[in-house]
């Protein structure tokens, strides 16, 4: 049934990403793939894997994106910045993916939210590449199955995996811990609580898809002086010989 | 976004095909004569190899009986069941002129009706897209209806020069079409090339606060699936040639043709070959006007990609 639930969905699953420390490393790209192409549904192909025109589907990708501020160069001293920029599916409340798709197999799960594809009634029409402004959706061309991110599904209810280990893979392995995996609907949540902290934001939110994964925007650069530790040292607490040479040198 | 030959042979070709039976169904030819019993087969045709080549882009076509389950959602769902549905009363249509001569208004209507419901289940599929704003207006369903309907026209008066019938009325009809889907389309084109665009890199991104947001790298050095399908670049660099192609084929020359059909008052041979050339640059015309279609439409994901 590719109507969307009627009712909001209890549990809101989904992913809250740092842009303000993710650097850029594609390990979460990475550990994607290798988890996902042996997950849920078909293996996630490539073609021409090791010729120059390599491509394939993948779940998750790193974007990079300048940002120049008016007025300044970049290159010289200002806010013009970098900003490394993870994208995958954000499980949207008003998934436009899901209400296109003739077959049923686009779907939104009425008990968590997840947005996921059953591959047996998908007959590869790609309408719901189209119809997603986010380019969530990759099709494998060796299936003929649309793929997207599962929120890795087989993990996050797999009770044969350690606790720790019942989060989606690129959560999992980020190492700058950039990618925060919980329940956005319930408000006090760890995610939901970064989430209002940091003013997290939606993406495109004039396409009126309401998505669930939020971004934490960069925080506001202070200058490298006002992070120096230019305090005198407090020594208050010496003791003993130190707490003499403390007093003496004081004196000098 | 990537034009499907595959697609604009089908919208192409189910567009003239339910054109055409939309104009069978009113009954406006003569139902005994050969000609029309062959626009009947024509129409069936044109709107068989239409859906049949619409298959050809699909990554599991064998499932593709599964597409008829969503109507309450989805426009391609609703499209194919109207497609399906239409078939009876088309069939029944064909089956009296062809077998039996005549004309019945119950199947006639019926199948000008769910034909032009079938066009527009089409259309609405591009339309109800918000992710490519150029297609998602009212003015995209009107169009195809138009088009469909001036096409129908066209081989309606193709039929009747080749039946004899000396007729003033079917060519100024189809004039009158030609004339509206053609401005409904300039209309549709100004709106496309006027639009401020919905997301931009800096909604995309959320970074707008920070300052102006330019792509630095893509995710990957190679094409994708998302660029292959939504970046496409050929129909755009030559958008202003396949644009005077698509409106002198498909407006001027039948406009031209359809006149001296007009005044001269021509039926039998040189009639037909005047309405075939008009109907043969007008086909070639349309194929131009959806290559651009998709080609000149773009899709809100490239603004992860650097537009």
């Amino acid at each position: 049934m590719t109507s969307l639930p009627a009712l909001p969905t209890p549990k809101k699953l989904g992913l809250v990403i740092d842009l303000d420390t993710c650097v850029g490393c594609h390990a979460c790209v990475v550990n994607c793939k290798e988890w996902n192409t042996g997950g849920y549904g078909a293996a996630l192909s490539d073609q021409d894997p090791y010729g120059a025109e390599v491509s394939g589907a993948w779940l998750n990708r790193v974007h990079s994106f300048e940002v120049v501020p008016d007025g300044e160069v970049v290159g010289e001293a200002g806010e013009a910045r970098i900003v490394h920029f993870p994208k995958s599916c954000l499980h949207c409340e008003n998934a436009p993916c899901v209400t296109v798709c003739p077959t049923g197999a686009s779907y939104k799960r009425a008990d968590d939210g997840i947005v996921l594809v059953e591959e047996d009634k998908c007959i590869g029409c790609g309408l719901c590449a189209w119809a997603c402004p986010y380019g969530a959706r990759e099709m494998d061309l060796a299936a003929g199955v649309m793929k997207k991110c599962t929120l890795c599904i087989d993990r996050i209810y797999n009770e044969t995996l350690e606790e720790t280990d019942r989060t989606p893979a690129c959560v999992r392995t980020c190492p700058a811990n950039a990618r925060h995996f919980g329940d956005l609907g319930d408000p006090e949540s760890e995610v939901s609580k970064l989430v209002a902290e940091r003013g997290g934001i939606d993406l495109m939110p004039e396409q009126g898809t309401r998505p669930v994964n939020k971004y934490l925007p960069p925080r506001q650069r202070k200058p490298l002086s006002a992070s120096a530790g230019l305090l005198p040292e407090d020594t208050s607490d010496a003791t003993g010989l130190f707490g003499w040479l403390d007093k003496m040198l004081d004196r000098i | 976004m990537h034009p499907a030959p595959s697609i604009i042979l089908f919208t192409t070709l189910s567009g003239l095909g339910y054109g055409l039976a939309a104009m069978l169904g009113l009954g406006l030819l003569d139902p005994a004569h050969i000609a029309t019993k062959l626009a009947h087969v024509v129409a069936l045709a044109l709107i068989s190899g239409g859906l049949l080549s619409s298959t050809a882009h699909l990554g599991n076509p064998q499932r593709a009986w599964r597409a008829l389950s969503q109507w309450r959602s989805s426009w391609l769902s609703r499209e194919g069941v109207m497609a399906i549905a239409t078939f009876v009363p088309l069939t029944w249509s064909a089956w009296l002129a062809v077998i039996e001569g005549r004309y019945f208004w119950l199947p006639g209507l019926l199948g000008t009706a769910m034909s032009l419901l079938t066009v527009f289940c089409t259309a609405m599929i591009y339309a109800s897209l918000k992710s490519v704003q150029a297609w998602h207006t009212r003015l995209t369903p009107t169009c195809y209806l138009l088009f469909a309907i001036a096409g129908g026209l066209m081989i309606a008066v193709f039929v009747a020069a080749c039946s004899g019938a000396v007729d003033r009325l079917l060519p100024a009809g189809a004039l009158a079409a030609l004339a509206a889907a053609w401005a409904v389309k300039v209309k549709w084109r100004m709106r496309m090339r006027e639009l401020a665009p919905l997301s931009t890199q800096e909604s995309a991104t959320g970074l707008g606060y920070l300052g102006s947001v330019r792509l630095f790298e893509r995710p990957h050095m190679t094409e994708n699936y998302l660029t292959r399908e939504m970046g496409f670049r050929v129909g755009r660099k030559h958008a202003a040639k396949l644009w005077k192609i698509a409106v002198s084929f498909g407006a001027v020359l039948p406009t031209l043709l359809l006149l001296v059909l007009i005044v001269s008052g021509q039926g039998g041979m040189p009639g037909a070959s005047i309405a075939g050339l008009a109907l043969l640059a007008f086909a070639t015309g349309l194929l131009a006007e959806r290559w651009l279609f998709f080609a000149e439409a773009r899709h809100a994901v490239m603004n992860y990609y650097g537009g």
